[in-house]
């Protein structure tokens, strides 16, 4: 099977029901991609699909092959990091940082869709991502951030 | 066993011997990184502080990283003395060897929010003696007196002549003159900090925002093998026999083995490992705990309360205090129950066993290194110092990777023994929701009475519970005739034991009374902030109760009982400010407030809330105003505060394992539901300025929310909720 990601093919083995999660980590061993549940309830394991926000865990591999999938590991460039993920530098997001991945993933796909998001956007759009460690406060603001970021981009 | 230094003793023989053994990569600890390895050729200028030729300076971190912003804090201090920058100092976990335990708990642990307290000292020192060496070394080598000289950037200057030399150009001048690290070095004083008390990013952020943050999940290691076990239907249960025909036969399994924790399945990826996980057909002995419930440890505690318990505090004559204001009709009893809770950290655990001849290695997130060396030592029979531990950073923990019985780490080698490669054992989020290993279930037993001015003048608690440490290590230094002390943190009035803090409060006649409950069911672990998660709860919310019988605010009711603890009063006098504390609220809102002291930092908040007809309740701001001495980090502190209090507000809400005849009833988010964005309340942060030494922050922040919440929704509603999660009394947070 091939699979389309952060812009390169790549041929995988994986028998076709084998969620995209575990493709990712243990065949390509991109491991930005994380696992929390496995049943589609925390986003840990969010990537984009076709630039959609998808739950890795829950998505069979063989739903995937004619499809571009971005990882937390695609989401920086030649230029440096996304606005996303300098925003949450910046705002310094991050404690335990297991979920960030799937945060950021899951905030970009927000910001593609909605450029200005209010709090209750934010909200919507992100309920489905689990912080244990409770930096929700800080991923609002940069969230926010990282919209300005974008903008300012836009129109520079 | 060859001698090993210990902490206070190491340094200066090991220096000093053969000269100019400043340069000993050749005991470069266990544990370095393939990379630093291939470096290898710098100097140890004291435990704790290595520089390279090409001026890396390298801090070995003692402390582990799971959020609580260990690295940060650390290299701070060792960059604050050293005069580099802190991003620039390189990071190695220091071996799991006598000389880096913890100073305070004589452990390789990380745990109790000591980390920024207990470090402070040490890692400053340990910076400004390298620096000491450093200029002494120029000194020597320039021929100018030490005082005309400076260090800036990784660099020693000499403003007069422009000489300049980089810290590691001079480690062959210190080789040269043999120079050794002083006995004594004075620190900074606070005037003069460029880094410290100011605020500061994470050290290690940028990896977790672009994905290369190595937690111990993410490790691969050559041919490893993966490794997911079926466990037992009821905790402590056992393999009778098993059939694994089918599961072999699936693609990429190698074995099926039977282990004390149950059968696990080896295969070539954590998936296969898992499928086939599913095919395996167990007979299992359900075990000692077949049969135990929640609703029976609930009926059995709230019997056992109901009984004299063993005296911890007894203050005044609470006992005749209470007869005497029964005939005025001024005691109030009250009974608080908590549920069991799990961690649910978002890495579940997961630990890389690798066991070859008499020598183990582990790759392992964990709070207790120590522990851990020795619980694996113990099973394999070999000596403690040939199992090594790789330290990867940790995907949360909360407590739960400080475990005494080291399990998720023991079974790893257990599954790896007998095996030719390393073995990785992963949890489902399932098997962490069930694991076992829970905050315990309490139930507290109150009854309080108000004099004639409505203030608190007596207080009689019974607390029922399952000790932490009873039967553990920790049994001498924790468990005093018989009590657990750990326990009942948080509802004395007076320092008792390894405690040096009350409860900030002087209430007249004061006696609690404390039942270890039979061991049964779990394995009773700690829960961020530890014994506050329930006796805060139960602490506040009758004090809360007594306010109401006294007809005094609560607020300021707690501004009276702590007139004699200034450093909480000064606290609650700022949160009644900041809070507009008394300003009406619009029908259906409510206001709550709680005070707790938890390992010396005085932390306070109020919490407003919003409740609807049904029940459903917002938490639409809490103020949070906390004394926890110098701030180190003041944008970690603020960090920890919001992250602290979400940990909290999420288990009073809807935290709960229930057990039904041996099973837990909840397996993942779905029926464990955990805090999201949407419910997560405005914070503000007031960190007090304070020239006391620092003291913690990770878990104080857990301590006054649940509490604050409960005694909102009451302010709003009228009605007290005693038995916990909220959500189990219909109040749902939205």
């Amino acid at each position: 099977m091939r699979l389309t990601v952060n812009g390169s093919e790549v041929e995988v083995s994986s028998e076709a029901d084998t969620p995209l999660l575990w493709v990712l980590r243990d065949e390509l061993k991109l491991v930005g991609t994380k696992y929390g549940c496995g049943i589609a309830q925390c986003g840990a394991c969010t990537v984009h699909l076709d630039g959609r926000a998808i739950r890795s865990c829950v998505t069979p591999v063989s739903a995937v092959a004619d499809k571009q999938i971005q990882t937390i590991e695609g989401q920086a460039t030649e230029a440096g990091l996304s606005p996303v993920q300098l925003a949450w530098l910046e705002t310094d997001v991050a404690q335990c940082g297991y979920c960030q991945s799937g945060q950021i993933m899951a905030a970009t796909a927000l910001l593609a869709s909605n450029p200005n998001p209010s709090d209750a956007e934010i909200d919507a759009a992100m309920a489905g991502n689990v912080c244990r460690c409770g930096t929700y406060p800080r991923i609002r603001k940069a969230v926010h951030l990282a919209a300005s970021l974008m903008s300012e981009e836009h129109s520079a | 066993m060859s001698e090993i230094p210990t902490a206070g003793s190491m340094s200066r023989r090991r220096f000093v011997q053969s000269g100019g053994a400043l340069l000993f990569a050749a005991q470069c600890p266990i544990s370095l990184s393939r990379k630093v390895h291939a470096g290898g050729n710098g100097a140890m200028m004291n435990s704790f502080v290595r520089i390279d030729p090409n001026n890396v300076i390298t801090m070995l971190a003692n402390n582990s990283e799971f959020g609580n912003g260990a690295y940060t804090v650390m290299s701070m201090m060792l960059a604050e003395e050293l005069d580099v920058d802190y991003r620039s100092i390189a990071l190695e976990a220091a071996p799991t060897t006598l000389e880096y335990y913890s100073p305070l708990f004589r452990e390789y642990l990380t745990a109790g929010s000591v980390t920024t307290g207990s470090t402070f000292i040490p890692m400053r020192t340990a910076g400004a003696k390298a620096r000491a060496m450093l200029l002494e070394a120029a000194s020597r080598d320039w021929q100018l007196p030490p005082d005309e000289l400076a260090t800036e950037n990784g660099t020693v200057t000499h403003a007069a002549s422009g000489r300049s030399s980089t810290y590691g150009e001079l480690l062959e001048v210190i080789h040269r003159f043999d120079i050794q690290p002083p006995e004594t070095v004075a620190l900074k004083d606070p005037s003069q900090f460029k880094i410290l008390g100011k605020p500061a990013r994470r050290y290690e952020g940028v990896g977790k925002v672009d994905g290369t943050a190595q937690f111990g999940i993410d490790i691969k290691l050559p041919g490893m093998l993966y490794g997911a076990i079926a466990r037992p239907p009821v905790y402590g249960g056992s393999v009778i026999d098993f059939d694994a025909t089918e599961a072999l036969a699936m693609p990429g399994v190698v074995k099926a083995k039977a282990i004390r924790a149950g059968v696990v399945v080896l295969a070539d990826s954590y998936w296969r490992a898992q499928k086939a996980r599913a095919k395996l057909k167990i007979n299992w002995d359900r075990g000692v705990n077949d049969g135990v419930s929640s609703e029976q440890f609930y009926a059995d505690y709230r019997a056992l309360a109901d009984t004299p318990g063993m005296l911890a505090e007894d203050i005044g004559d609470a006992l005749g205090a209470l007869d005497a204001a029964e005939a005025k009709d001024r005691v109030v009893e009250a009974t608080y129950e908590m549920p069991l809770l799990a961690h649910a950290t978002l890495e579940p655990m997961n630990c890389i066993a690798h066991v070859e001849g008499d020598t183990c290695t582990i790759w392992s997130g964990t709070q207790y290194q120590s522990n851990d060396q020795e619980v694996i030592s113990r099973f394999l029979g070999i000596p403690q110092q040939n199992v090594t531990i790789h330290r990867p950073l940790m995907g949360g923990s909360f407590g739960r990777r400080s475990s005494k019985k080291a399990d998720y780490t023991v079974e790893a080698v257990e599954a790896a023994m007998g095996e030719s490669v390393p073995v990785q054992i992963i949890w489902s989020r399932e098997e962490d929701i069930r694991s076992g290993h829970y905050r315990p279930l309490f139930v507290h037993k109150l009854r309080g009475s108000v004099d004639e001015a409505g203030m608190p003048e007596a207080w009689h608690q019974v607390a029922v519970g399952q000790s932490l440490m009873q039967g553990t290590k920790h049994d001498p230094a924790y468990m005093v005739r018989g009590m657990d002390i750990y326990s009942l943190d948080g509802c004395l009035q007076e320092p008792f034991g390894v405690f040096p803090y009350g409860t900030s409060y002087q209430i007249p006649n004061h006696r609690v009374e404390s039942h270890n409950a039979p061991k049964k069911g779990i394995v009773p672990q700690e829960w961020r902030s530890v014994a506050h998660t329930h006796t805060g709860i139960a602490y506040e919310c009758f004090l809360d109760e007594l306010a109401e019988k006294g007809g005094i605010d609560p607020l300021e009711l707690r501004l009276r009982l702590t007139k004699d603890h200034a450093r909480m009063n000064r606290v609650l006098n700022v949160l009644k400010e900041k809070s507009d504390w008394g300003k009406p609220l619009a029908p259906g809102r409510g206001r709550g407030v709680a005070s707790r002291i938890y390992n010396i930092s005085p932390v306070a908040q109020v919490v407003e809330v919003t409740v609807a007809e049904n029940g459903d309740f917002s938490v639409d701001r809490v103020v949070c105003v906390l004394d926890c001495g110098f701030a180190v980090n003041p944008l970690g502190v603020e960090g920890q505060v919001e992250g602290g209090l979400a940990y909290g507000l999420g288990g009073v809400a809807f935290g709960n394992i229930d057990i039904v005849n041996g099973e837990v009833q909840q397996s993942n988010f779905h029926d464990y539901p955990v805090m999201r964005l949407p419910q997560m309340p405005k914070v503000e942060v007031y960190i007090l300025p304070s020239d006391e030494p620092p003291t913690g922050i990770g878990e104080q922040a857990t301590t006054p929310i649940a509490p604050a919440v409960a005694n909102a929704l009451f302010n709003a509603t009228g009605r007290r909720v005693r038995r916990f999660p909220l959500s189990s009394q219909g109040f749902n947070l939205v």
